[in-house]
């Protein structure tokens, strides 16, 4: 699992954004076009890309997509 | 283990009534508009059905009762079993089953009872009705389930306001020596039980005066502690966890492959849970159909109601084998395999109720 391709996938999700914004230390919450359905969105991809899910508490605790990133990884390892 | 068959009982007819109001949600007026596109899009419901201030999910259930006896032929005084599956019943007492029995004009040697369950009601239910007919020779019996959900729902909360809309459906089965036999799988999970919850009115914590006070707990989210409460992602992780895996032990259960099923009628809760199952088991939009852009999230009565707009026309024609898989408040899950030999099934209905 590559960080790179994890921000890919984001990327997709945040539609309006340019490509390249979104790096390890983006605050995603801060990103423009955040809304908690963007929350369920992130869930859902990491689901279908992962195979992971992600608790509500869990994402709560993610500040950055580094952080995110190393949620999934952990669980992604098991 | 909650695995089991039953011979004998035939599904004669499916009805399903909606409010004619629609409300759009994006003119859901709380959030900002671009939120409210991204609502739409990622779960698939533009509008909902409400019914009027007023309106019980009796009357939605009632009407399609009426509707579907017409139908069938069928005498009110022949019904021996009433069961009503709802999460608004009229009144928390007396239930609300034997209101609907004297409204019906259902005979006095009626049983009839309530079920409170939500969104996995409706294979919970045809396992009940079912399993009572069974040993009732020639027995008749209306299984109606619904919920008018926006009674208990904070206009002003977007994080659940928007998914649901209001439905009544009234399913009718007989008891029948020649039918093909039902199969169900039924679960339960009460460790979620806080992820879709009314959490104060009841008798662990009743209504004061502080419960009917409006607060803000978050942007776009403000409701009072009757209103109902949704946790998006940890019924979004429960559902696509859980679904697959009850229908296809069900199906591995009766050494059934998965192309021997015509139609997998889910649960219709939204569109983002709703690809990500049918994705997990690979299904086909045919396969698997989708009422949410023209029905919105109605609880006990998505599968009905998806049954009656998108496969009627199919089941008219010869008889179809369907799973159908519910799943949500309790936490509740559960399948049914059942077949259509013959049972009438009429378009929605919409009312103005």
């Amino acid at each position: 699992m590559q960080l790179v391709s994890f921000i890919a996938h984001i990327e997709e999700e945040f539609e309006d954004l340019p490509k390249g914004l979104i790096v390890g230390e983006t605050a995603f919450r801060q990103l423009d076009g955040w809304s908690s359905m963007m929350a369920l969105i992130l869930i859902a991809r990491i689901d279908s890309e992962y195979n992971v899910n992600l608790s509500a508490e869990e994402l709560a605790e993610a500040a950055t997509v580094n952080d995110l990133f190393d949620l999934v990884k952990a669980r992604v390892a098991i | 283990m909650a695995i089991f068959s039953i011979s004998g009982v035939k599904l004669a007819g499916i009805a399903t009534t909606v409010p004619m109001h629609e409300v759009s949600n994006l003119d859901f007026e709380t959030i900002p508009e671009a939120e409210r596109k991204l609502f739409v899009r990622s779960t698939g419901i533009n509008k909902r059905r409400v019914a009027k201030k007023g309106t019980c999910t009796s009357d939605l259930c009632e009407h399609a009762a009426n509707a579907l006896l017409k139908a069938l032929n069928w005498n009110p005084e022949e019904i021996s079993v009433l069961v009503f599956l709802t999460q608004t019943p009229d009144y928390i007492t007396p239930a609300t089953a034997a209101l609907l029995q004297h409204k019906l004009g259902l005979p006095k040697t009626c049983m009839a009872l309530d079920v409170n369950l939500g969104c996995s009601g409706y294979p919970y239910g045809l396992s009940l009705v079912a399993s009572l007919l069974r040993n009732m020779p020639g027995a008749k019996a209306l299984f109606l389930a619904g919920d008018v959900s926006s009674a208990c729902l904070s206009e002003q909360d977007k994080s659940a306001a928007p998914i649901f809309s209001d439905a009544g459906s009234a399913t009718a089965l007989v008891q029948d020596s020649t039918a093909a036999d039902m199969h169900f799988n039924l679960e339960t999970d009460g460790s979620g039980y806080e992820a879709i919850i009314i959490p104060q009115g009841g008798y662990r914590n009743p209504t004061t005066l502080e419960s009917l006070q409006y607060v803000e707990e978050s942007p776009g989210i403000i409701r009072n502690k009757t209103n109902l409460i949704l946790n998006g992602i940890n019924v979004f992780n429960f559902s696509v966890q859980i679904a697959p895996k009850n229908a296809r032990a069900l199906m591995e259960h009766l050494n059934m492959d998965q192309s021997a099923i015509d139609y997998f009628v889910f649960h219709q809760a939204n569109l983002i849970i709703n690809e990500s199952i049918r994705k997990k088991m690979g299904l086909t939009l045919e396969q698997a159909p989708q009422t949410l852009h023209r029905f919105g999230n109605t609880s006990s009565a998505t599968i009905p109601i998806t049954i009656a707009s998108e496969i009627q026309a199919a089941i008219s024609k010869k008889p179809c084998r369907l799973l159908l898989s519910g799943f949500g408040v309790g936490l509740s899950w559960g399948s049914a395999i059942i077949e259509t030999n013959g049972m009438v099934c009429l378009p929605v209905i919409e009312a103005d109720l």
